[in-house]
């Protein structure tokens, strides 16, 4: 047996801690320019007039303005914003560098917009962007004419500063000042739903308090909303982790009740929920919550196993037509007549299936392969649901009318109100089994063939099974979200499954963050939820779908489309840790020079031995 | 019986004869150190041995098993894992989970077992956790604490290498195939690691088989050195012996005198 070499004393190194990385200001100029092409975009392409006829908060800031400034602001505050802390630096100092780069944006900003400005009131653009009216220059100088452009580069400016001054501040008050911001942002935009709130719980009485009837907030309520979001923020939320704290030490019996108080509490919030919302917003809701479903299914698929399907609206398809058919009396070739709950053991069945279906011919492919094959099979599930061949089991164009309402014995959810609740018992059973999924030995398989295939299967990873297993529970979870999509619209035809479905779920998914299940919550509700509730939106859908589609691209590429290197080192923080240990291995490399002057065969340290 | 035994394996990367008819074995609690030179072919060989390529010749028998011809994962939960020349970690997922993965070859519970939260799955989860801290501890407190929770993109270096060898430990194997475990190290840190790779054999039961560059750990820990020079083995023995062979010294120092010419 071989001896094994001591460490020897002077073997041993100081810990060396590099100088922390500094605010980049060249990336700020270069961040102000993308912001610059923003804000003349956005409103080169109507976003910003269009916008403006909304008030946020009533005479003093209408939604388009909201629009123009906001990007400046997020900007600078992220072109500010310190590289993140690494093993082996120092942590970064803040200073009156933070505010430079945010002012820097804001500059280039109003620069920018300045410029567009002048630019369309010399010459006439409108033959080409028939957006760019006067109303829209009146509406960036202030109506000020050229004594507008100061203030319009001021406000720039200003925004930019705004930014850049909110990375000195400690993170508790950063927080509560951002989540100020955007929560009377929202309350201002959904009057709505705020409205209606107070109608339905009887406080009709607060609603001019708040709302000034002609759209938005009245000043004094955006001052209330203001305030009591940035206590909450400041005083509340710095406390949850101490409840947390306080929980885990409680015993286990009083544990049991404060679970079971917050679920009774949850119970009723979901009971009333649709009822004081109203026909109107329980309609949205809906809506979302399907989305929702198949925004966690897919998140299965994508966000944890890595698997980028384009085409799984067919699953959606599949657990919609398969109910049609056991369910409905006017299904044309076989129609048993089911129940809702009898056929869904055939829907899980059916679903299943069409998992190995999409999953099998794709087991060998990666990334881009996998992408435009299950786009191929998405088209195909739509093409044969409206074809002639087909036409005797699923109707053609005309599909299958006459679904049943779903229902629970004497119970029957007609309608917008009644289906949210199945809708929600649904959305909680799919988010239960993610998260269940995720901490589980499956999950971390997902993951680590997300992360690299290879290696997952050297590990012991049987990637065949695991591939499957993920179509499977993407398959059903959709399924789902279809059979209640049947039952709550009464029918189904082919043209409710285009590829337009398969991109919205993508997106929710993408945008939620691949992978987090909180995240593809917050995303349906913001980009199916909102859009249906305010019409602004809805022109301009699929232009944010697309940016947020490239932004991704950009910033996270190995979820979209996993490849070995691209998985290997892309995010800014592993280039700057392969920095340091370039710096490490030189210096490495210095000392082993010193020690031994030999050839590629050193004859490791005479003495010892 | 030797617990792996390579006879006469070839590869062949389009015309290029990355290994030739190599014979190679492995004793139960042995170290066996693999030199060569750069492209001699010793990644190579590990390779072959995991099943990511198939040999053009030749049979790979680990413990009474044919290796040629199954998969990567199939070999692995043989009880034959490895470490990745170029550290390959699964950069996104937490430390902790990194060395999970290592142990999915060795449990069970499906998707039902797992929705349903059956006990024997919360069993299982818990047998993952306590087994993975188990093969990360044996680094000391360096993988431990509030590294557990950390994504793996974060890690130095060093931890890098250390965390894929806890990663490869939790697959329950038998052999461990290291493939420049102490590249990109400090001259402690290469130490440390070396000193480590005997308490894997001695205090694990480990038998271990290592590409190295670094002379030092060759010669501190391996029982036998074998030597590849163009997909061949031109020497094999202790470490004296082989640091002294004509041929290898050649095959190291002819050729580098030959490329600085
Ligand atoms: N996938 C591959 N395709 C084509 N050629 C390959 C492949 N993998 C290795 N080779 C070639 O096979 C030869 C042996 O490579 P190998 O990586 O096994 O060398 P090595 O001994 O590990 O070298 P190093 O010390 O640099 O790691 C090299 O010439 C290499 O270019
Ligand atoms: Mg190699």
């Amino acid at each position: 047996m071989a001896k094994i070499a001591p460490v020897p004393e002077e073997a041993v190194l100081e810990d060396v801690r590099l100088k922390a990385p500094e605010v980049s200001l060249e990336q700020a100029a270069k961040l102000g320019g993308v912001a610059g092409i923003v804000a003349v975009f956005v409103s080169a392409n109507g976003m910003v007039q269009a916008f403006a006829e909304r008030d946020i908060i009533s005479g003093i800031l209408s939604m388009g303005y909201a629009l123009l400034f906001l990007v400046p602001l997020i900007i600078a505050y992220l072109a500010a914003r310190e590289p993140p802390v690494l093993e082996g630096f120092e942590a970064p100092q803040k200073g009156p560098r933070n505010v430079v780069a945010g002012l820097i944006v804001g500059a280039i900003t109003g620069l920018f917009l300045v410029l567009f400005v002048l630019l369309a009131s010399a010459v006439n653009l409108r033959r080409v962007f028939i957006n760019i009216s006067p109303q829209l220059l009146d509406l960036l100088t202030f109506g000020q004419g050229s004594g507008g452009l100061v203030l319009l580069a001021a406000g720039s400016l200003l925004m930019g500063a705004a930014g850049g001054l909110t990375q000195l501040l400690e993170a508790k008050w950063r927080r509560a000042l951002w989540g100020a911001v955007a929560w009377t942002l929202l309350i201002g935009l959904l009057e709505v739903i705020v409205a209606q709130l107070f109608r339905g719980l009887g406080l009709n009485v607060l609603a001019p308090f708040f709302y000034a009837g002609t759209g938005g907030l009245t000043p004094v309520g955006a001052a209330i909303v203001f305030v009591i979001a940035f206590l909450y923020y400041w005083a509340v939320v710095p406390k949850v982790n101490q409840w947390q704290h306080a929980y885990a030490q409680m015993p286990a019996e009083r544990q049991r009740s404060v679970r079971l108080s917050a679920v009774v509490a949850a119970v009723i919030v979901v009971a009333v929920t649709p009822q004081v919302l109203g026909p109107f917003v329980s309609e949205v809701l809906d809506l979302v919550g399907i989305f929702l479903l198949m925004g966690l299914g897919l998140n299965i698929v994508v966000g944890f196993a890595g698997l980028l399907d384009l085409g799984y609206v067919a699953f959606f398809a599949v657990g919609a037509y398969t109910t049609a058919i056991l369910t409905s009396p006017a299904s044309p070739r076989w129609s048993p007549e089911m129940s809702f709950w009898a056929a869904l053991p055939f829907v899980i069945l059916a679903a299943a299936l069409a998992g190995i279906i999409v999953g099998t011919p794709v087991l060998r492919m990666r990334g881009d392969y996998l992408a435009i094959v299950t786009l191929g099979f998405g088209e195909i599930a739509r093409l044969l649901l409206l074809s002639d061949w087909l036409r005797p089991v699923f109707g053609g164009a005309q599909g299958i009318l006459k679904i049943p309402n779903l229902s629970i014995g004497p119970i029957v959810f007609r309608t917008p109100v009644d289906m949210f609740y199945p809708i929600v018992g649904f959305c909680l059973l799919a988010a239960y089994v993610s998260w269940k999924l995720k901490n589980s030995r499956i999950g971390r398989a997902w993951m680590a063939m997300r992360e690299d295939e290879q290696v997952a299967e050297a590990m012991g990873v049987d990637i065949v099974e695991i591939k499957l297993k993920a179509f499977i529970v993407g398959a059903v979870i959709a399924s789902f979200g279809g059979a209640l999509f049947a039952v709550k619209i009464g029918s189904v035809f082919p043209h409710s499954f285009s590829l337009l479905v398969s991109i919205t779920v993508l997106v929710l998914v993408i945008v939620g963050g691949l992978g987090s299940i909180p995240g593809v919550v917050v995303g349906t509700l913001a980009l199916v939820g909102l859009p249906e509730l305010l019409r602004e939106f809805q022109e301009y859908r699929l232009l944010a779908y697309g940016v947020l589609l490239i932004l991704m691209m950009l910033y996270r590429p190995e979820g979209l489309l996993p490849t070995k290197q691209w998985v290997r080192e892309l995010h800014e923080e592993e280039l700057m840790q392969d920095a340091w240990l370039k710096m490490e291995e030189d210096r490495r490399r210095a000392q082993a020079q010193a020690q031994t002057s030999q050839g590629d065969l050193p004859p490791a340290q005479p003495e010892e031995a | 019986m030797a617990l792996l035994e390579v006879r006469s394996i070839s590869k062949d990367f389009g015309g290029l004869r990355a290994i030739d008819h190599l014979d190679f074995h492995v004793e139960e609690g042995e170290i066996v150190s693999v030199i060569g030179p750069n492209g001699a072919g010793k990644t190579t060989l590990f390779n072959l041995i995991t099943g990511i390529f198939q040999p053009d010749e030749g049979e790979i028998i680990f413990d009474g098993h044919n290796l040629v011809g199954l998969r990567p994962d199939e070999i692995t939960r043989l009880g034959l894992a490895r470490t990745f020349q170029t550290v390959r970690l699964f950069f996104n997922m937490t430390v902790l989970e990194n060395v999970m993965v290592g142990l999915h070859g060795r449990t069970h519970a499906g998707i039902l077992d797992t929705i349903l939260s059956l006990p024997r799955q919360r069993e299982e989860e818990e047998f993952i956790r306590q087994q993975a801290i188990d093969a990360l501890s044996f680094f000391g407190t360096r993988l431990i604490g509030f590294r557990l929770n950390q994504p793996a993109f974060v890690l130095s270096y060093a931890n890098r290498r250390r965390l894929e060898i806890a990663r490869a430990m939790a697959t329950g194997a038998k052999l461990l195939l290291l493939d420049e475990p102490t590249a990109g190290m400090n001259p402690r840190e290469t130490l440390e690691l070396t000193e480590l790779i005997g308490r894997l054999r001695d205090e694990k039961g480990y038998t271990i088989v290592l590409i190295e560059h670094d002379m030092r750990v060759v010669k501190g820990v391996s029982d036998r050195v074998v030597v590849l020079d163009y997909g061949r083995k031109i020497a094999e023995g202790t470490y004296e012996e082989v640091a002294h062979n004509e041929r290898v010294l050649e095959a190291y120092l002819g050729r580098k005198a030959v490329r600085s010419a």
